[in-house]
């Protein structure tokens, strides 16, 4: 192995050089001898789209006198943070650029958590409404959660012969027959669901 | 057999006593030569053999748009009809390279109006390329064909309406990831009704809304279609529907994959994916649900190429769609599959010769999800013909990296991309060199590395000693000094590419390989250490090269902050924008 990466002394193990640095092992930070990243200068320039992701980042920048003489020194620190090198990783624009509005898009959708109760059960449920596209799939994760058949949505009947009825709470409180309204507006809305069972859910009273 | 008089040519004397059969023989042979360094070869070895090559060709690669002119190129091979062009240096997907730096494929086209007439065919990578000049394609070549353009820009989906509207023979139409101005999806509208020719047609990477009815049609009467490859508007039971239409596909690229299906209409679905029997390329997928994935594996027998690049699947949904695609020997995916998945990818697919993991979340400071050096070597144990990898990964270890190239020596691709830049072995704390050591000591036929991770000047000596084969390099924040640059460009024979960034390589470092670079293609080097007198001296020494340098307000004083160096027959560039400086 390369002279310039054998350390001199190995065998005595102490904090220090355990500690998780740049630096290569049995140098310390004051050694002129630092291996350490080299970076051009590219690293004030912010990247527009991400830098909205990293906080922005207390490590010092890089200083900026290169100092074209030293060969020995590869001159400045570690870029202070990924977001901020240009085009690094290399990753392409068109990608890149279909990750950042795939994330948004998650972003607004999802962890929309709300509780589930049944009559009957014992304790409640959670359910994300933010993984499901439709009323369908929630409908059919409810049927799986609770062991149930609910049925299939008409307008005019609500969810004819099933026993149950699933409902959720509005904004304003009100209890609601689960289908009535576009998904996205019911997702938005929502607040609890519950799965009424028997006489109580048909007729669409609207207090439990 | 009497040696035909060759034609008037200046040595027909040299030409009998080397071709000594007739002229007609001679290009009938050189007219079945299909590689590009085939028909180089051959037009080196005489006048006689040069001018029957030069006649018979009728397709052209041109890797570098700079080196070489239209007009040259015309004067040269009279009879083309299909050209490939590469434009903009590499790095200038990654934002490198300034807006209107050039590279426009105007100038080209207007040279061809004269004298190709009958071009069909036009492949693009990383050109400029305007609406004008999409109108003019369509308009002054009647026999115009297939038209690829990838990683390009400065064009709008106008540009796509000439095309459709005009190109009456047109049997391909692959538009791939390129910085488009997507107004609107009109432009699929403008293939007349009688039009039936595609053959391919790749839309994936537009984002607004085609017309369905127009999609429908145009599938339902171009019965010669075998690659589709639709945008994220088109729905499932939308899929379904094109797909009862073209049951022949040999690819296919999904819309999106989300969406609330009935269950006759999964079933549908599945049923139209179980007639598609041709099936060997699938891609898209984007949302893809675990939901709806069975979907698709009656259609997965087949399968040689998986694109799973857009579609974020965890771990398990993988491994079950892996278990139905027994023959696939090319797979992408995000690394949100995590090393999970890639246990499953060993598992599953033996005859796996290409392996791209893409990262999710490539900015995020934090790389706490993604893939890491275990499931690489999950995948090197089941996978033994592993030969083309792309892996973005938050950490690596020259162990790791060790066995993986003793399971699979015989990668002829290996980029690695430890997305943390200078990040040693995070077990050992040491650089990452002997990694790409073993890299080069194990795999003889490695014609393209790329480096990550902290690395010395020792990684370099490793690759001129042991690279002889290799072709492409591209290095990133790393290496000690200029001797590591010296150390590829003495030791590397084979070396046509060199893409340099962040790396303490200077003046004497790029004027070593003085004699070099004639040989290569290109030489990139940016945010180095290289001086405008290193570069003024390097122009002054080899005339035969461009030696470009790219203004940049971080430069200093002096720095030269952007380099770019290629050979050239055209001489210096006449189209330069004012931040090119050519020395």
């Amino acid at each position: 192995m390369d002279a310039l990466c054998a350390p001199a002394d190995k065998s005595i193990i102490d904090l220090e050089a355990t500690e998780l640095r740049l630096g290569l092992p049995g140098t310390s930070s004051s050694s002129s001898e630092k291996l350490q990243i080299f970076v051009g200068r590219s690293n004030k320039r912010p990247l527009g789209e991400s830098s909205m992701e990293g906080s922005s980042n207390s490590r010092s920048s890089s200083s900026s006198s290169n100092d074209p003489e030293k060969d020995g020194c590869l001159g400045c620190s570690i870029p202070p943070s990924k977001t901020q090198v240009v085009g690094w990783p290399p990753i392409r624009s068109y990608r890149k650029n279909s990750l950042q509005h795939k994330k948004e898009e998650e972003a607004k959708f999802s962890g929309i958590y709300v509780k589930v109760s049944m009559d009957g059960a014992p304790y409640l449920r959670k359910i994300d409404l933010g993984g499901y596209e439709g009323y369908r799939q929630l409908l059919t994760a409810l049927e799986e959660m609770f062991k149930l058949a609910i049925g299939e949505y008409s307008e005019r009947d609500g969810y004819k012969g099933s026993e149950y009825a699933p409902t959720y709470q509005d904004k304003d409180g009100d209890w609601m027959l689960l289908g009535d309204v576009p998904w996205e507006m019911f997702r938005s809305s929502c607040k609890k669901l519950r799965i009424m069972k028997g006489t109580e859910g048909v007729g669409l009273t609207c207090s439990p | 057999m009497d040696p035909k008089r060759a034609k008037q040519s200046p040595d027909s004397a040299e030409a009998i006593r080397l071709s000594p059969f007739p002229d007609e023989a001679l290009d009938r042979i050189l007219a079945l030569l299909d590689s590009h360094k085939d028909r180089s070869s051959a037009s080196l070895v005489s006048k006689a053999w040069y001018h029957a090559e030069r006649w018979s060709r009728s397709c052209v690669f041109i890797g570098n748009c700079y080196s070489v002119s239209p007009e040259i190129l015309v004067h040269r091979f009279p009879n083309i009809r299909r050209v490939i062009l590469k434009g903009k240096p590499r790095f200038s997907d990654f934002n490198l390279v300034p807006q209107n730096w050039g590279a426009d494929i105007h100038s080209w086209l207007l040279v061809f109006a004269d004298h190709y007439p009958f071009l069909e065919e036009l492949r693009l990578k990383r050109m400029t390329v305007s609406d004008q000049s999409l109108e003019f394609l369509a308009l002054k070549f009647h026999n115009f064909k297939s038209l690829s353009l990838l990683s390009c820009d400065g064009f709008s989906t106008d540009g796509l309406a000439a095309i459709a509207t005009h190109c009456r023979n047109l049997t391909e139409l692959d538009i791939q990831e390129n910085g488009i101005d997507d107004i609107s999806g009109k432009w699929l509208n403008c293939f007349p009704d009688n039009f039936t020719s595609l053959e391919v047609l790749n839309f994936a990477s537009l984002t607004s809304e085609v017309n369905f009815d127009s999609l429908e049609r145009l599938v339902a009467r171009c019965n010669s279609l075998k690659i589709l490859k639709v945008n994220q508007s088109i729905t499932l039971d939308q899929l379904q529907r094109l797909l009862v239409r073209a049951p022949r596909l040999m690819e296919l690229g999904s819309g999106s994959f989300l969406q609330d299906l009935t269950p006759q209409q999964y079933t549908d679905l599945e049923t139209a994916f179980r007639g598609c029997r041709n099936l060997q390329t699938l891609s898209g997928l984007s949302e893809a649900s675990s939901l709806y994935l069975p979907a698709l594996y009656p259609a997965c027998a087949n399968l040689t190429f998986l694109n799973l690049s857009y579609a974020a699947l965890q771990s398990e949904e993988l491994a079950k769609l892996l278990a139905h695609c027994p023959l696939l020997r090319r797979l992408w995916v995000l690394d949100t599959v995590e090393d999970k998945g890639l246990e499953a990818v060993g598992q599953n697919c033996s005859l796996l010769e290409e392996l791209r993991v893409f990262p999710e979340h490539p900015f995020d400071q934090e790389i706490d999800h993604g893939v890491t050096e275990s499931g690489f070597l999950a995948v090197s144990y089941g996978c033994r013909k592993l030969s083309y990898v792309l892996y973005f990964c938050g950490q690596m270890t020259n162990a790791a990296v060790a066995t993986i190239v003793q399971n699979c020596p015989d990668f002829t691709h290996f980029r690695l991309c430890i997305m943390n830049p200078g990040q040693p072995d995070y077990l050992t704390n040491e650089p990452m060199d002997e990694a790409f050591g073993a890299v080069v000591k194990n795999c003889p036929k490695l014609q393209r590395l790329a480096v990550s991770g902290l690395l010395t000047d020792l990684t370099f000596e490793y690759i001129g000693t042991y690279a002889k084969n290799l072709e492409t390099l591209s290095v990133a924040f790393a290496g000690s000094s200029d001797w590591g640059m010296q150390c590829v460009l003495e030791g590397c024979p084979k070396l046509r590419k060199l893409e340099i960034r962040d790396c303490p390589f200077g003046n004497k470092a790029l004027l070593s390989g003085l004699e070099k670079y004639e040989s290569m293609r290109s030489l990139w080097m940016s945010a180095c250490k290289v001086t405008m007198n290193g570069c003024k001296l390097l122009a002054r020494e080899m005339p035969r090269l461009n030696v470009e340098v790219m203004e940049d307000e971080e430069s200093n004083e002096g720095q030269a902050y952007k380099v770019y160096v290629y050979r050239s027959v055209a001489g210096p560039r006449r189209d330069a924008p004012p931040f090119v400086l050519t020395l």
